[in-house]
């Protein structure tokens, strides 16, 4: 396994994410934690790969690594190991700092011991995200030390270097990263990693203990320790001035992935500059940031999403009397939504600085293409749900959902999807609902999202006796951000034997009287399930369980078992459009004369769809 | 100071990562600078998919409008798609079989005819059509349909080093067993744009 190589010879190719598990380890990292969510998954399922691999082997891994039941949790567990003198690391998406955020703002008045990094995964574009949310405002919030790395490379030095600031301030620090940084390979130079501390030592302090009067002692500790770390940015060497041709009086000020689009065009556009690259970006580094200010008439602020630095650097100038103009978002010259991109920064810089773009304007395809967005997988046992649903409910159902695969169901034709917020949000709203409509209701999560955060509003729904259906699409994974175990599952992140902790008797024990466990793919069965669950009068729990496709077939493959396919038989086949008008399976598509067929490359065998053609006309392939 | 960009598309399933991830490798071992972006997460079940991989005195792991070298697509209209990342001088190649989005069956969109979306590409910029499903197919595992296109992008003269250093990676990267295999597909690429 080349990423936990004592001495490479040489730069290895790496994900930003699995460059930060490599800096981790090069620190000696003692506990991990984590719960997926993209684009921050890979830094976590780094550390279980590398636990499973050296299990095998019969080696013990050097440290600790759990998927917790959420973020709030993996913050927690991680706090502690720090408060016991050990390395610590937490990894979440942007959104799970909000889950994770009443641990994170009182941890840090009181402060770590071992080192401890948090990585918030930001999603400016929202590839994979219900918003686009500028956590760096998190660091300013709370008060708390940050970095943000610009290339895979810096991200493992941030990630070693990290711990040793970190441990100087005794305060966790956050480090935050953006999809095009988590996703992004590049060659990373390496170091030996150092040894972990194993088993720390846990030493009281009535500190630790947030009553009032601690926390209002707590608090001008905290606001020292920030200009401590104001120090520190100052000699950073994640902080630093690159002079690009001859003295320059325009200054660009970048950071994270901004850096590099910046970088680029100005090679591009053949101009003269001081750019100011910033790394550690909480707190600034003040006496760098009005030298820069003093010395230039121009600065160009280039941040994806909010005005962080922008608004910060209006201030500095303030602050020494200076008039430099200020370009950035409040020019109009770059915007406050999405991603940016070579495109994007060039035309930016080339309209403030007044030079000719050499990028040419993109020109897009003439022809109308049609769209190729995300669906359920064929073969996933969320579309059988969702249609034995669509079958017993009525016209007015509202259809509550989560955060998962299951969002795909959306899409027409299931049509499954009328309300979502954030994780655990779907029988929260359910209840809501309930309470100020007479339409009925039948809400949708995934087992993992029922750990996450699910388990409240279903004893809310109890407690109040809310008329809701509230559905657990149980696929014994994490499948969206990549199969990752999760309390329902019988192994752990370690590859290790865990507790399997059932859905259906969770429920039973928050106090749901009506309960169902069905088979998905019996969707006549399922249907009824649902029929009954309607019926009820008081809140409802439905656990729909079969395994993930992938992960079904992946097993079958491994064991030699063949994935059957699936025919239409034409003369039997009337065209009556269900399976592609109401099922919606992506592996069906219609050839000449409106004739429907399954597309074998893409067919995953599940068979639902024998199920539902009225006049059997489908059946499983002979083999050839 | 020379850059090389390449653009990798096709639909979430093809290999298009993985593909991308072994340019990179062997763009490593060639001892070039090296930077790829990828997609991942919900991107990824079925959708649309893109990486990019640049090579030399690079620091943008994303490509400027216009300025790739070459486009490799494991699906003609993703081909087409993308295609304000070409110029006139760009080489784009792609696989002739087309992969229906669901949307035409269920959401009523229309997938063009083959001929108008190579007829647009071709107007754009150099087009190569192979049919790298056959290729994959008669060399064993239709899942090296990845590896047919980075045989065929070895072939046309993009790469800042050479071929040989690709195929070792490829060779490298998978399981011992499926090497074989992974040589035809390879070496079916190359074929494949040598005889056009």
């Amino acid at each position: 396994m080349e990423i936990i190589d004592e001495k490479p010879e040489k730069a290895i190719l790496l994900l930003g994410n699995e460059a930060i598990t490599r800096g981790a380890l090069e620190a000696g990292i003692d506990v991990a934690t984590a719960y997926p969510g993209t684009p921050s998954s890979e830094i976590a399922d780094t550390f279980s790969a590398i636990a499973k691999y050296l299990k095998k082997k019969g080696e013990k891994p050097s440290f600790y690594f759990e998927y917790s039941t959420n973020e709030k949790v993996a913050l927690e567990v991680a706090a502690a190991a720090s408060f016991s003198g050990l390395r610590a690391l937490t990894c979440m998406k942007h959104v799970g700092l909000n889950v994770a955020s009443d641990a994170f703002m009182t941890y840090l008045y009181v402060g770590c011991r071992g080192g401890h990094i948090i990585i918030t995964a930001d999603d400016p574009y929202c590839h994979s995200s219900q918003n686009e949310q500028d956590n760096r405002y998190f660091a300013l919030f709370g008060s708390a030390p940050m970095l943000e790395p610009a290339t895979p490379q810096e991200a493992k030095e941030m990630a070693r270097l990290g711990f040793e600031i970190s441990e100087e301030l005794h305060s966790p620090i956050l480090l935050r990263t953006t999809t095009r940084l988590n996703h992004a390979r590049g060659a990373v130079g390496l170091k030996k990693p150092k040894k972990s501390r194993g088993k720390g030592h846990f030493e009281k302090s009535p500190m630790l203990v947030t009553t009032p009067a601690v926390a209002r002692a707590r608090h001008p500790e905290l606001l020292k320790m920030m200009e401590r770390a104001e120090k520190i940015s100052e000699k950073s060497p994640f902080n630093k001035i690159i002079n690009v041709g001859k003295t320059s009086k325009i200054g660009i000020v970048a950071s994270g992935v901004s850096f590099n689009y910046v970088k680029e065009a100005v090679e591009d556009l053949q101009v003269d500059a001081k750019i100011l690259k910033l790394g550690m970006t909480n707190p600034l580094p003040r006496k760098m940031c009005e030298n820069l200010i003093k010395s230039c008439e121009q600065i160009i602020i280039v941040e994806e999403l909010e005005p962080f630095l922008e608004n910060q650097f209006k201030a500095m100038a303030y602050d020494v009397g200076s008039s430099v103009k200020i370009f950035g978002k409040s020019t109009g010259h770059f915007s406050r939504l999405y991603e940016y991109n070579p495109d994007i920064v060039t035309d930016a810089l080339s309209k403030i600085l007044k030079v000719k773009n050499p990028i040419s304007k993109p020109i897009d395809y003439k022809i109308k293409l049609p769209s190729r967005p995300p669906a359920l997988c064929p073969g996933c046992p969320h579309r059988a749900t969702y249609f034995a649903v669509k079958k017993v409910a009525p016209k007015e159902t509202i259809y509550p959902t989560d955060i998962g695969c299951y969002t795909l169901g959306k899409a027409p034709p299931l049509e499954v999807a009328d309300l979502l917020l954030c994780m655990g949000s779907n029988a929260g709203t359910a209840c809501g609902l309930a309470v100020s409509t007479d339409q009925k209701i039948i809400s949708f999560m995934g087992d993992s999202t029922f750990f996450h955060s699910g388990i409240p509003p279903i004893i809310d729904a109890v407690h109040h006796k809310r008329d809701v259906v509230i559905t657990v699409l149980d696929n014994r994974t994490t499948a969206m951000t990549g199969h990752q175990p999760h309390p329902g599952t019988d192994f752990d992140g370690m590859g290790n034997p865990a507790k399997k902790i059932l859905v259906e008797d969770v429920v039973k024990g928050c106090g749901v009287e009506h309960i169902e466990v069905t088979n998905p793919s019996d969707i006549k069965g399922t249907a009824e399930a649902f029929k009954r669950a309607l019926d009820f009068k008081g809140p409802a729990v439905v656990v729909s369980k079969a395994p993930c496709i992938l992960l079904e077939n992946r097993t079958k493959r491994k064991a030699g078992k063949k994935i059957p396919t699936y025919a239409i038989d034409q003369e039997k086949c009337k065209q009556c459009n269900i399976c592609i008008g109401k099922f919606g399976c992506p592996a069906f598509y219609y050839g000449e004369n409106g004739t429907v067929h399954i597309d074998e490359q893409q067919c995953n065998g599940c068979g639902d769809c024998v199920q539902i053609c009225p006049f059997d006309a489908i059946s499983e392939k002979e083999e050839k | 100071m020379s850059k090389t960009s390449i653009v990798l598309t096709g639909v979430g399933g093809h290999g298009v990562i993985t593909a991308a991830n072994i340019l990179g490798k062997a763009t490593v071992n060639a001892d070039v600078n090296v930077y790829v972006s990828e997609v991942h997460g919900m991107a990824q079940r079925g959708g649309s998919v893109i990486c990019t991989v640049r090579m030399g005195n690079v620091s943008s792991p994303l490509v400027a409008s216009g300025t790739a070298d070459a486009i490799i697509s494991t699906e003609p209209i993703e081909a087409l798609r993308y295609i304000r990342y070409a110029s006139k001088n760009t080489k784009v190649i792609t696989d002739v079989n087309p992969v229906i989005p669901f949307t035409v069956a269920v959401g009523g969109e229309k997938y063009p005819s083959l001929e108008e979306v190579f007829k647009e590409i071709n107007s754009r910029a150099k087009l190569y059509k192979i049919d790298a499903l056959k290729i994959a197919e008669n060399s064993g595992a239709i899942i090296t349909k990845n590896i047919v296109m980075l045989g065929a992008l070895a072939a046309v003269d993009v790469l800042p080093f050479k071929s040989d250093i690709l195929f070792k990676t490829i060779i490298d990267n998978v399981p011992t067993k499926y090497g074989k295999i992974n040589e035809k597909a390879f070496k079916g690429g190359i074929d494949a744009i040598k005889s056009i």
